[in-house]
């Protein structure tokens, strides 16, 4: 759990005590609050330690500086977080605390109901309900903030908040919640709301539509391991007589009784067992390609009719255990590959981004309708945070919507009415009011999604590693087989020559071939999973193995939102520094505004402050509105207003000028800026810079000498020079790129031979990422929204993707190792099995042993090589607690 | 010699039997989520235990 280690609550806390005294400290000099007005460039406060002096909050455990609101020696971050606790202690719920540490989840501002009232409409509910018979209804539902096992416990105790709800059950994993509740007693929307009220706001985006379960694909594998299993185990005891020779003994009777016993265990084996095998190779069949899965059921054909004519025909007690043995094996291999994380979503489009409903206007009031009964001409409110659902126009006012989302662009673009407004932007600020002008189904961000690389697949079955084997395998084996039957037959033993026929397709069904792959590559998988790098299939490491140029998005990827530095550069000529007052002014005014430059700043300040030992903060709280007067917002421009008989402006250099402020030229820095004038004189400038990931410089660098790089940007170029430094003056930049222009940039170089790996975060990156051979999607948060990709990495572990691609090509190696093991097992049985000596008690002890080296060999050789690439689990022991989304 | 025919019998229903529970345990979607109950099983049950409203017990198996 990443949250902050909670302190002793039982004590009294100065924090909301304190406030008086605020005054008298911020007017001392001394504090590092005084040190940022002097202008040094301090970093953001990442990674600081909870101080002693911290107050969290009693139920999410988030810091307490702003407003506190405090019970019976608890304290609270919120007046939200205060409620929950109290309707959970009302209803016996206490136990939630002594669960984890602050287990909550901050409860955003209430909202009423009506929000969810458009879930009532009963062609929706026929979509998102499981099932519903008028009485009883049940929904499975996206929780995100499930984090922890107070959590799992608070939602299935959700009975008791509510009579109308059911049975919850938590799928921890999955981070969803499925609930019975009676729609009589508790409508959806009132469920909804329920949950939000207590913090767990589920995810309603239109892919919660779409969503199909996986569970039939699941439960099909495990019955089929399991039916395996059961079958070798019995014939397996039936067939130790024979093996231990004990057939005299028990005479002729048992010996055909046992024999029809194992011939019917045998039967729902190769026909339900192993029933993907055959469609898979009759597929492979049909479209001319020898993949793996045609010699193993050709092996398991020649298996069963050898072993059904010699028990038949009394000649001996067949080769059945083998048979089921192969495919238990096989079918453990499988599921041991497949059972990967079910809570990493790899194939999301635009709509698990959309949400589900929008607020619309009618007449004078307002109503949530659904996104699919959206019309053309529709009036919509957006407010802050709000996206765009489908292409539209600005009706009245001014709007500022951020496209980092879509485009890449990091700042956000101020638009008038009139304007013509994208699907995908999100309004910044006050709600704005849009028509639309086009169906969701036909906007510009949806309309990425028509663009062939959407359609067309990747032939990712048919050129893997193992079918190059199989292909040669295969053909080698039919050759032998015929020769070693046409050399006996020659010889006139046509018995022993259909023997030797059967014997080598039997010996060299490839079980230690088909083993060796999913055993390295489900290995590695794990391994990486552990470290939350996610693979999408296997079949993804032997194709990162090939990478050969390297394509990076800045945006979110090499850059982050949480490094964005803001420094402060006092202007040269005037007084220096800000003084702790006037970063006090400049707080206040910045609280007011909604730009992101804006909070960015505010943010700076405060986290200065409360970096340093127990400086009251100055707050919303502490410095209420009405302290500020004549506050403007000039949307694109800057924010003014007057504070303490102060004027303050805070903007863009033509808009200070504008304003009558004397601005001198700016030294030349990469990054974005804002002015700051105090009573009509330039102070300095705050400057934004999108800072690079940690270690981002080493990856760079180490990636650049074994592999083409370049660098995709639809932000514009004034960070090139920044770039220019990192990638070299050489290399491939390129600016304000539309998602459209970054696809055809990666189709190019893979039309000139390269195989592309392309590292991206955003819904601008889809398209490219879904051309490239190996698409990376970098994500904050795993579990959150992630576009479609091969590849999901966690933010942190970026600057490890040299290491990932070092240890991809070090287990095709152990592949290929396995392979060679797997041949020589091969080399020995056939060479038995042509010469027509083959019994069933060699079978038996060579096909498990050899498909037991080979799992050990690949297990084994793979955790070595993650620990050799410094991907070792060890670091970091995760238990399943361990998916804080914090 | 016949009573090896017991035995077997016996075995197999007995292995016949541990199937038929395995199917249903997949059947009943024990195996879709084996991490969830390993945290369910820590947290004690102190609340009274009221249950919940029966009447509103899921349909077993929906898939």
């Amino acid at each position: 759990m990443a949250r902050p280690a909670g302190l002793n609550l039982d004590g009294k806390y100065p924090s909301y005590v304190d406030r008086g005294l605020e005054k008298a400290v911020m007017d001392t000099a001394e504090s590092p609050l005084a040190r940022l007005a002097l202008g040094l460039s301090v970093g953001p406060a990442r990674g600081r330690t909870p101080g002693l002096d911290r107050v969290v909050c009693y139920h999410c455990g988030e810091s307490c500086s702003d407003d506190t609101f405090c019970r019976v020696e608890k304290v609270f971050c919120c007046q939200g977080c205060l409620v929950v606790h109290e309707l959970l202690a009302e209803n016996g719920l206490e136990q939630f605390y002594s669960l984890s540490q602050h287990p909550g989840v901050r409860v955003r501002p209430a909202r009423s109901r009506e929000r969810w009232t458009y879930l009532d409409e009963e062609k929706l509910q026929r979509q998102l309900l499981d099932f519903t018979d008028g009485n009883s209804s049940r929904i499975t539902l996206l929780i995100p903030a499930i984090h922890c096992v107070a959590c799992v416990w608070l939602l299935e105790n959700l009975f008791r908040l509510h009579p109308g709800v059911g049975k919850t059950q938590v799928n921890f994993p999955r981070r969803e919640v499925s609930i019975s509740f009676a729609p009589a007693r508790i409508k959806l929307s009132e469920l909804i709301a329920l949950l939000a009220s207590i913090g767990y706001d589920p995810q309603l985006t239109l892919g919660e539509l779409t969503r199909t379960p996986k569970t039939s694909t699941r439960q099909r594998q495990w019955l089929q391991v399991g039916i395996a299993g059961f079958a070798f185990g019995n014939i397996m005891l039936f067939s130790l007589p024979a093996y231990l020779g004990l057939d005299s003994l028990s005479g002729p009777l048992f010996r055909a009784l046992f024999g029809y016993l194992s011939l019917g265990l045998a039967i729902p084996v190769v026909v339900y067992s192993a029933s993907d095998y055959w469609r898979s190779s009759w597929l492979s069949i049909r479209q001319r390609v020898l993949t793996l899965d045609v010699p193993i059921t050709l092996g398991l054909a020649a298996l069963y009719a050898q072993s059904a004519w010699e028990i038949l025909s009394r000649h001996g007690e067949g080769y059945l255990d083998s048979l089921a043995g192969l495919v238990f094996f096989l079918l453990c291999g499988r599921v041991f590959q497949q059972k990967t994380q079910d809570r990493i979503v790899f194939d999301r489009d635009y709509k698990s981004f959309f949400p589900l409903a929008v607020t619309r206007k009618k007449g004078l009031g307002e109503e949530h309708v659904a996104i699919s009964n959206l019309q053309v001409g529709d009036r919509l409110l957006l407010r802050n945070g709000e996206l765009i659902p489908a292409d539209a126009r600005l009706v009245s006012g001014q709007a500022l919507i951020d496209y980092s989302f879509v485009t890449g662009e990091a700042d956000p673009v101020t638009k008038h009415a009139g304007d013509y407004l994208y699907a995908g932007g999100q309004q910044v600020g006050a709600t704005v009011e849009v028509e639309t002008l086009k169906p969701v189904s036909q906007s510009y961000l949806t309309s990425l999604w028509g663009h062939e690389a959407f359609q067309k697949k990747h032939g990712e079955h048919l050129n893997t590693l193992t079918n190059e084997y199989s292909r040669r395998f295969t053909r080698i084996v039919v050759v032998v087989a015929a020769a070693a039957a046409l050399f006996w037959i020659f010889r006139g033993d046509t018995a022993r020559g259909l023997k030797a026929f059967a014997s080598v397709l039997i010996v060299a069904c490839p079980c230690a071939l088909a083993l060796a792959a999913p055993f390295t590559l489900g290995t590695a998988q794990r391994l990486l999973a552990r470290l939350q790098i996610f693979l999408k299939n296997a079949l993804v490491l032997e194709r990162l193995a090939q990478v050969d140029a390297i394509v990076f998005d800045k945006t979110g990827t090499l850059t982050s939102a949480q490094n964005n530095t803001v420094q402060f550069h006092p202007a040269q000529s005037t007084r220096g520094a800000l003084s702790t007052l006037e970063c006090r002014w400049v707080r206040l005014l910045t609280c007011h505004s909604l730009h992101p430059h804006s909070t960015r700043i505010s943010g700076y300040i405060k986290d200065e402050a409360e970096t340093s030992a127990g400086l009251p903060v100055p707050t919303t709280t502490s410095f209420p509105l009405d302290e500020i007067q004549r506050f403007t917002e000039t949307p694109g421009r800057g924010i003014s207003g007057r504070v303490e008989g102060h004027e303050l402006l805070l903007g863009s250099k033509a808009w200070l000028e504008q304003s009558g402020v004397l601005v001198p030229d700016l030294p030349p820095i990469s990054g974005s800026v804002s002015g700051l004038a105090i009573d009509g004189e330039f102070r300095g400038f705050f400057v934004f810079a999108n800072a690079l990931r940690p270690e981002t410089e080493r990856l760079v660098r180490a990636l650049g000498q074994t592999h083409e790089l370049a660098l995709l940007s639809g932000d514009n170029e004034r960070e090139r020079g920044q770039f220019e430094r990192l990638f070299g003056l050489n290399s491939r930049l390129h600016f304000n790129q539309t998602p459209t222009d970054k696809l055809s940039f990666v189709q190019a170089l893979q039309e000139s031979g390269k195989t592309v790996m392309m590292v991206g975060d955003g819904l601008n990156d889809a398209g490219a990422l879904k051309q490239s051979d190996v698409g990376v999607a970098v994500v904050e948060q795993v579990g959150a929204f992630s576009p479609a990709s091969d590849l999901i990495v966690a933010a942190g572990q970026v600057p490890r993707l040299a290491d990932i691609l070092a240890f991809a090509r070090t287990s095709v190696r152990v592949v290929h190792w396995s392979f060679a093991i797997s041949g020589l097992y091969n080399l020995v049985g056939i060479s038995i099995a042509a010469a027509g000596v083959l019994s069933p008690i060699i079978c038996a002890i060579l096909m498990p042993l050899s498909s037991i080296t080979v799992v050990l060999f690949a297990c084994g050789a793979t955790s070595l090589a993650a620990r050799r690439s410094g991907l070792s689990a060890n670091r970091r022991s995760p238990t399943p607690l361990d998916f804080s989304p914090s | 010699m016949s009573v090896i025919l017991i035995l077997i019998l016996a075995s197999l229903g007995l292995a016949t039997a541990f199937l038929a529970g395995f199917i249903w345990a997949v059947k009943s979607g024990q195996f879709e989520d084996t991490c969830t109950p390993s945290m369910r099983i820590l947290t004690d049950e102190t609340v009274p235990p009221t249950k919940p409203n029966t009447a509103l017990k899921p349909i077993k198996n929906l898939n």
